[in-house]
C-alpha cells in the first residue's frame, strides 16, 4: 500500500464529499500514518497478512450496505459513511425540541459535544487493543474471521469519529484525534478512558461476553448518541448501529455456542449435575456456573459504564438537544422531562431504595434500565438452551447492585441477589461469583487455537448458518503462514 | 443556619484529610467523606470541599507549623482514584446564603494564603501532586501551592470551568494567582478560563499552568524523589519535635464566648460584640527553651489562638452583630516582656512561628467585614502586638486624664519594636507604614517612643489613635458613635471600611481579597448568577442557566 500518495477518494469510501473538502482531506492525510501505524504495531504479523473474509461497507443503502469479499486487514477500506441526511429533521428533545437540527456545531456546545465524541471514540481502539492477542487462539477460521469483522469495524467506527472531530471542531479536534492513537488500553501512562476498556480481553469467552455485554452498552450510547440535535453525529451513528449489531450477534451466538457444547458434552458422558464442575472440566469444556461467574463480571462492568445514576452532565446533554433517550422517538413525553420524575434506586440507612429524582437528572438511569432489559434478552435464549438439553440449571442475570464500582452501589457489598451484605462477608464469598484466577486458568487452558476450515475446537459448538451463507468447511481466513 | 460553626478540630476528628509523616517530608491526602458535609443537602462527591473541608485543612497547616516543624516539605494529594479535587461543591454553593458564601471564600483564602505563606515565613513548602481532574477550587488548592506536578496520562487536567459553566468567577484567589503568581499569559489565561474541560499534559506545563508534566508511569515515584530532593535543598533549618496544640479552653452562652485570655460578650440589642483581651498574669519565661517547656500554654500562644477563634466565632455565627469593639485589660509591661522574650531570639523555631501566627492572626482582624472599633480605657494593655489593633482597627478611643471614681492605671499605649517590622499586614506594609501613608516621617517620630507609656495626649498627637476624650465626653462620644455606626447600612460600611483600611501597594494577597470582593461578590448578588434561573441555581439540574445579557 502505497503510504505517502494515498488516493483517499479511492481508498476511502465515503458519501461526504471527502475529494472536495480539501481541509478535512488533508487532516484525514495528516492522521491516516499514525492510524495504519497503530493498526500495524497491534495485530500480529501473519494476521496482517492473511487474506480474511470480511464485509466492507461501501454504501449506505440498506439494501447493499456491505460487500464481502477476501482482504488483507491492513488494506481494508475504512470508509466515512453517513446514514442519508432525513429531510426537515429536528432536534428531538430538549429545550431546542423542535427546532432545525444543526448541521454545524453550535459554538455554545461545542466542548461538550467534543467530549462525548471523544470518548465514544476512545472506546472504539480500546476494545480491538484489548482484543489484539485473541487471533492466536482462535478456536476456529470461522471465530477468528468474526474477531476481525469486529476488529476492523471498531477500526472503522474510530474513523468515523476521527472523521467528526477533524471536519468540526478544528484544531482542538485534530489533537484529541492524534490523542486516541496515542492512549492505549491497560497501559499506565496513558489509559483508555474508561475503565472496562482498560481491561484484558484474556480468552474467547471473555470476548464473547464483551461483544455482548460491552458493546451493547456501546450500542446504547450510540442509539442515544442517534437521536442527537447535531446531524452530522446522528448520521455517523445511525450507520454505525448497521455494523454494531453483528457484534451483538458474535457475542450471543458465542456464549451460547460454548454453552451448548458443554451441554451436548454433559449428555454424551451422562452427566446431569450442571456443578459436578471437576468432571464436566474433563470434557473440555466449560462449566455453566463458571460461565455464570463471567457473566457476572461482564455484565456488572458494563453497568459501571452508563455513569452515575444521577447525573448532571448527562443533564446537560439531554436538555441541550446532544445526547438522547433510547427510542427517543418513541417515548410517549414532552422530550422537554423539565416536570417529569423517574425513579432511581438510592441507599439510604443500609436499605436499598428507589427514590423519584427529576427525570433529566436521570438520563444515565433510564439508559441503564433501557440496557437491563435489551440485555436480558439474549440470556433468556441461553436458558432456552439449557431447558432443552433437559440439564437442571438457569442462568441470573445479578443484582444491578452486585459488584459496582461507579454509582450508589459503589459504597456498599452486594450480594448476586441484592442483599447488602458486609464487606468481609462479601469478600468472603466473592470466589462463589466471580470468576477466580483458577477459573482463569482453566479457561486459558482450553484456548487452543483451531485451524482447520470447518472444525472447531472442543469448548465450542459450530454455528447454525455461515457467515454470508457460507457452507461450514468455508476457509474464512487464508492464514499466511510465514 | 441555627448550627454554630466550630473552627475547632484535631486530627482525631477529621473526615477529610490525611497526613501521612515520612521524616522531612509530609503526605497530605484529600479524602473527602460524601456524607460529611457541615450541613444537610449536598453530598460531597468527587473530592469536593465545603467549609468544613477547609477548617479541617486549615488545621492541618496550622498543626504543620507547631507540631510538626521537621517537615520542610508537604505534598498535598488526592487519596482518590481518578479525582484530584472537583473544587467548591456546587450545591452546597447553590443553597447557600450570600453572607455564607462570602464568609467562605474569605474563609479559604485565609487558609490558601496561610499555606502559601508557610514558604515564606517558615520555609516549609506545600507542594502539590496533581493526578485526575483538578477543576476550579482545586486548581486553587494547587495554585496556592509553590510547585505544581501533573501527571501525563492524557486524561487529567487542570481548569478553572467557574465562568462556562457556573456563571461565577474562581473565588479562592484562582484569576489572581494564574496571572500573577504563574505568571500565564493573558490571552492564555482567557482561553483557560474559558474551557470547561480545562488543560493537560505539555501544553499545561507550557502555558505555566503547572511546574512539572510526568509520565503517568513515573509520576508517583518523581513525586516522591522531587519531595525529599526538595527537602534536602530546603532552607528551613532541622527541629526534632514541635509542641503540641491543645484544645482551647472555650466557653459558648447565649450572649458570651469565654477564652482563658479573650472574653466575647454579645450585645444583640445593640448589634455589636465586645472582644476583651487580658493580658498576661504570669511573668515571661525565662527563656525560649522554657516557653517551648510550657508548650502552648504561655500566653503569646494561646492569646493568639484565642483571638483567631474569637474572629472566626463572629465572623461565621453572629452576622448581625455589626461591630466589634476591642478592648485590653492588663499590664503592658508584662505584654511587652512577653513579646520582647521572641524578638529578642529571632532564629529560635517557635518565636518564628508564635510571631508569624501573630501576624496572620492581626490580618484576619484586618480582614474582617466589621465595624471595628478599639476602647482604650483605663487599666488596659494595647502594647506591642496588642497594640497593632488599634491600627488594624477604623477608629481608636482613649481616656484622657483621670476619670472620676477609676482607680484603674491610667489608659496607657506601649510600642515594642514589634510595631516597626514584626507584624505587616497584606500589603506588605506595617500597620504604622499603612496609617501614616502620606506623613512616613510619624512613623520615625513613632519609632523614637519605643518603650515609653505613652499616655492619651501624646497618643493623640502621635497619631495612634483617633480620639483621646476625658471623663466629660467619653460616654456620650464613644456611645454616639456606636449608635451611629449600628445605624449606617451595612452594606455601605463594608465597602467603605475596605476601601479605607488597604491603602499603599498592591500585592497579590490584596489584589486576590480586593478582586474577590468587587467581583466575585458582585457576581454572587446578580440574578445570572444566583437568580431562580440563573447558572448556579440551575447547576445540576440539566437545564441551562439563563443571561440577561445586558453588559453592566
Amino acid at each position: 500500500m502505497d503510504l505517502i500518495n494515498v488516493s483517499y477518494d479511492s481508498q476511502i469510501p465515503n458519501n461526504v464529499g471527502l475529494s472536495s473538502d480539501k481541509k478535512v482531506l488533508k487532516a484525514l492525510e495528516k492522521w491516516h500514518p499514525g492510524y495504519i501505524n497503530w493498526w500495524n504495531d497491534l495485530i500480529p504479523q501473519n494476521f496482517q497478512d492473511s487474506m480474511v473474509y470480511l464485509r466492507t461497507a461501501v454504501s449506505v443503502d440498506p439494501k447493499g450496505w456491505a460487500k464481502f469479499d477476501y482482504v488483507k486487514m491492513p488494506d481494508y477500506r475504512w470508509g466515512i459513511l453517513l446514514a442519508p441526511a432525513v429531510e426537515g429533521r429536528t432536534i428531538p428533545m430538549g429545550e431546542h425540541l423542535g427546532e432545525p437540527a444543526w448541521q454545524e456545531v453550535p459554538g455554545e456546545y461545542r466542548n461538550m459535544l467534543k467530549r462525548l465524541i471523544v470518548i465514544q471514540g476512545d472506546t472504539e481502539p480500546g476494545s480491538v487493543e484489548q482484543q489484539r492477542f485473541l487471533g492466536l487462539t482462535a478456536p476456529s477460521l470461522y471465530d477468528m474471521r468474526n474477531l476481525f469483522q469486529v476488529n476492523v469495524e471498531e477500526g472503522r467506527h474510530l474513523w468515523a469519529m476521527v472523521y467528526l472531530l477533524q471536519k468540526y471542531f478544528g484544531k482542538d479536534g485534530r489533537e484529541e484525534a492524534d490523542d486516541m492513537l496515542v492512549r492505549s488500553s491497560g497501559s499506565d501512562d496513558s489509559p483508555r478512558m474508561l475503565g472496562a476498556f482498560n481491561e484484558e480481553t484474556p480468552d474467547w469467552l471473555s470476548f464473547f461476553m464483551f461483544t455482548y455485554f460491552t458493546d451493547r452498552d456501546g450500542k446504547m450510547q450510540l442509539e442515544s448518541l442517534a437521536q442527537s440535535g447535531f446531524d452530522p453525529l446522528s448520521r455517523t451513528v445511525r450507520f454505525m448501529l448497521t455494523e454494531e449489531a453483528h457484534h451483538m450477534f458474535v457475542g450471543e451466538t458465542g456464549v451460547g455456542r460454548t454453552i451448548q457444547a458443554t451441554l451436548d458434552a454433559m449428555n454424551k458422558a451422562g452427566i446431569t449435575d450442571p456443578y459436578d464442575i471437576a468432571k464436566i472440566r474433563d470434557l473440555g469444556v466449560i462449566d455453566l456456573p463458571t460461565i455464570q461467574k463471567k457473566l457476572n463480571l461482564h455484565y456488572t462492568l458494563s453497568l459501571d459504564l452508563f455513569g452515575q445514576e444521577v447525573s448532571t452532565n448527562a443533564a446537560n446533554a439531554f436538555n441541550y438537544g446532544i445526547k438522547g433517550r433510547y427510542m427517543e422517538q418513541r417515548i410517549d413525553d414532552d422530550h422537554k422531562l423539565q416536570n417529569d420524575t423517574y425513579p432511581v434506586t438510592s441507599i439510604k440507612d443500609g436499605k436499598i431504595l428507589t427514590e423519584d429524582v427529576p427525570a433529566l437528572t436521570a438520563i444515565n438511569m433510564r439508559l441503564r434500565d433501557d440496557y437491563v432489559r435489551d440485555a436480558s434478552g439474549g440470556v433468556g435464549r441461553w436458558n432456552k438452551l439449557i431447558a432443552k438439553s433437559g440439564v437442571q440449571f438457569e442462568f441470573k442475570m445479578p443484582h444491578e447492585g452486585f459488584h459496582r464500582q461507579i454509582g450508589v452501589f459503589s459504597s456498599v457489598a452486594v450480594d448476586p441477589d441484592g442483599a447488602i451484605v458486609s464487606a468481609e462477608e462479601w469478600a468472603k464469598r466473592q470466589d462463589e461469583w466471580l470468576p477466580t484466577k483458577e477459573d482463569g486458568a482453566f479457561i486459558q487452558s482450553l484456548m487452543k487455537p483451531c485451524y482447520e476450515p470447518g472444525k472447531y475446537a472442543t469448548w465450542i459448538a459450530p454455528p447454525k448458518v455461515g457467515i454470508d451463507n457460507k457452507p461450514g468447511d468455508f476457509e474464512y481466513v487464508k492464514l499466511h503462514m510465514a | 443556619m441555627t448550627k454554630i460553626i466550630n473552627f475547632q478540630t484535631d486530627p482525631s476528628q477529621y473526615k477529610h484529610w490525611k497526613v501521612e509523616y515520612d521524616g522531612a517530608v509530609a503526605n497530605l491526602f484529600m479524602d473527602v467523606d460524601e456524607d460529611g458535609g457541615l450541613f444537610d443537602g449536598y453530598q460531597l462527591k468527587l473530592n469536593s470541599y465545603d467549609l468544613g473541608v477547609d477548617i479541617e485543612l486549615a488545621d492541618v497547616v496550622q498543626r504543620m507549623r507547631f507540631e510538626h516543624p521537621e517537615v520542610k516539605v508537604v505534598v498535598m494529594q488526592s487519596a482518590k482514584d481518578k479525582v484530584f479535587c472537583a473544587g467548591a461543591n456546587i450545591r452546597m454553593l447553590g443553597g447557600a446564603a450570600h453572607s455564607h458564601k462570602v464568609n467562605f471564600c474569605k474563609f479559604t483564602n485565609e487558609t490558601r494564603n496561610t499555606y502559601e505563606a508557610a514558604l515564606a515565613d517558615s520555609a516549609q513548602n506545600y507542594i502539590c501532586a496533581v493526578k485526575g481532574a483538578c477543576a476550579g477550587g482545586g486548581y486553587e488548592l494547587a495554585l496556592a501551592c509553590n510547585h505544581i506536578m501533573l501527571t501525563d496520562d492524557s486524561a487529567s487536567s487542570v481548569s478553572l470551568p467557574e465562568v462556562p459553566l457556573l456563571a461565577v468567577l474562581p473565588g479562592t484567589g484562582g484569576l489572581t494567582r494564574v496571572t500573577d503568581k504563574r505568571k500565564v499569559r493573558r490571552d492564555l489565561a482567557d482561553v483557560f478560563c474559558s474551557v470547561e474541560e480545562g488543560v493537560k499534559g505539555k501544553r499545561a506545563l507550557t502555558w505555566r499552568l503547572v511546574d512539572e508534566v510526568i509520565p503517568n508511569s513515573k509520576f508517583d515515584e518523581a513525586v516522591v524523589a522531587r519531595a525529599h530532593e526538595m527537602a534536602e535543598n530546603s532552607a528551613k533549618a532541622d527541629v526534632a519535635k514541635g509542641i503540641n496544640l491543645t484544645p482551647l479552653t472555650r466557653e459558648i452562652s447565649e450572649d458570651a464566648v469565654i477564652y482563658s485570655t479573650v472574653e466575647v460578650t454579645l450585645d444583640r440589642a445593640g448589634r455589636r460584640s465586645t472582644i476583651l483581651i487580658k493580658g498576661p498574669t504570669d511573668a515571661a519565661p525565662a527563656d525560649m527553651a522554657a516557653f517551648e517547656a510550657m508548650g502552648d500554654q504561655s500566653w503569646m500562644l494561646r492569646c493568639a489562638r484565642e483571638l483567631d477563634d474569637a474572629i472566626l466565632h463572629l465572623r461565621l455565627n453572629e452576622m448581625e452583630l455589626g461591630l466589634m469593639e476591642f478592648q485590653t485589660q492588663g499590664d503592658p509591661e508584662s505584654v511587652i516582656a512577653h513579646e520582647a522574650l521572641m524578638l529578642n531570639d529571632p532564629d529560635h523555631w517557635l518565636s518564628n512561628e508564635v510571631l508569624k501566627y501573630w501576624k496572620r492572626v492581626l490580618k484576619r482582624v484586618d480582614m474582617t467585614s466589621r465595624s471595628l472599633v478599639a476602647t482604650v480605657e483605663h487599666g488596659s494593655c494595647f502594647a506591642g502586638p496588642l497594640a497593632e489593633l488599634l491600627w488594624s482597627v477604623d477608629r481608636s478611643y482613649m481616656m484622657l486624664e483621670e476619670f472620676d471614681g477609676d482607680n484603674r492605671p491610667m489608659a496607657s499605649l506601649t510600642l515594642s519594636a514589634g510595631n516597626f517590622d514584626t507584624y505587616p499586614m497584606g500589603n506588605d506594609l506595617t500597620r504604622l507604614q499603612t496609617r501614616f501613608l502620606g506623613t512616613p516621617e510619624d512613623v520615625d517620630t513613632a519609632q523614637m517612643r519605643i518603650g515609653e507609656a505613652l499616655e492619651a495626649g501624646d497618643a493623640e498627637e502621635l497619631g495612634l489613635v483617633t480620639y483621646a476624650y476625658d471623663d466629660i465626653d467619653w460616654e456620650d462620644e464613644v456611645r454616639l458613635f456606636m449608635e451611629e455606626r449600628a445605624s449606617f447600612s451595612p452594606d455601605a460600611m463594608t465597602g467603605m471600611e475596605a476601601n479605607l483600611r488597604f491603602a499603599g501597594p498592591e500585592t497579590m494577597e490584596t489584589r486576590i481579597f480586593g478582586r474577590l470582593t468587587a467581583w466575585q461578590n458582585w457576581i454572587f448578588q446578580r440574578p445570572n448568577a444566583v437568580g431562580e434561573e440563573g447558572a448556579l441555581q440551575r447547576y445540576g439540574t440539566g437545564v441551562r442557566g439563563k443571561y440577561n445579557m445586558e453588559r453592566v
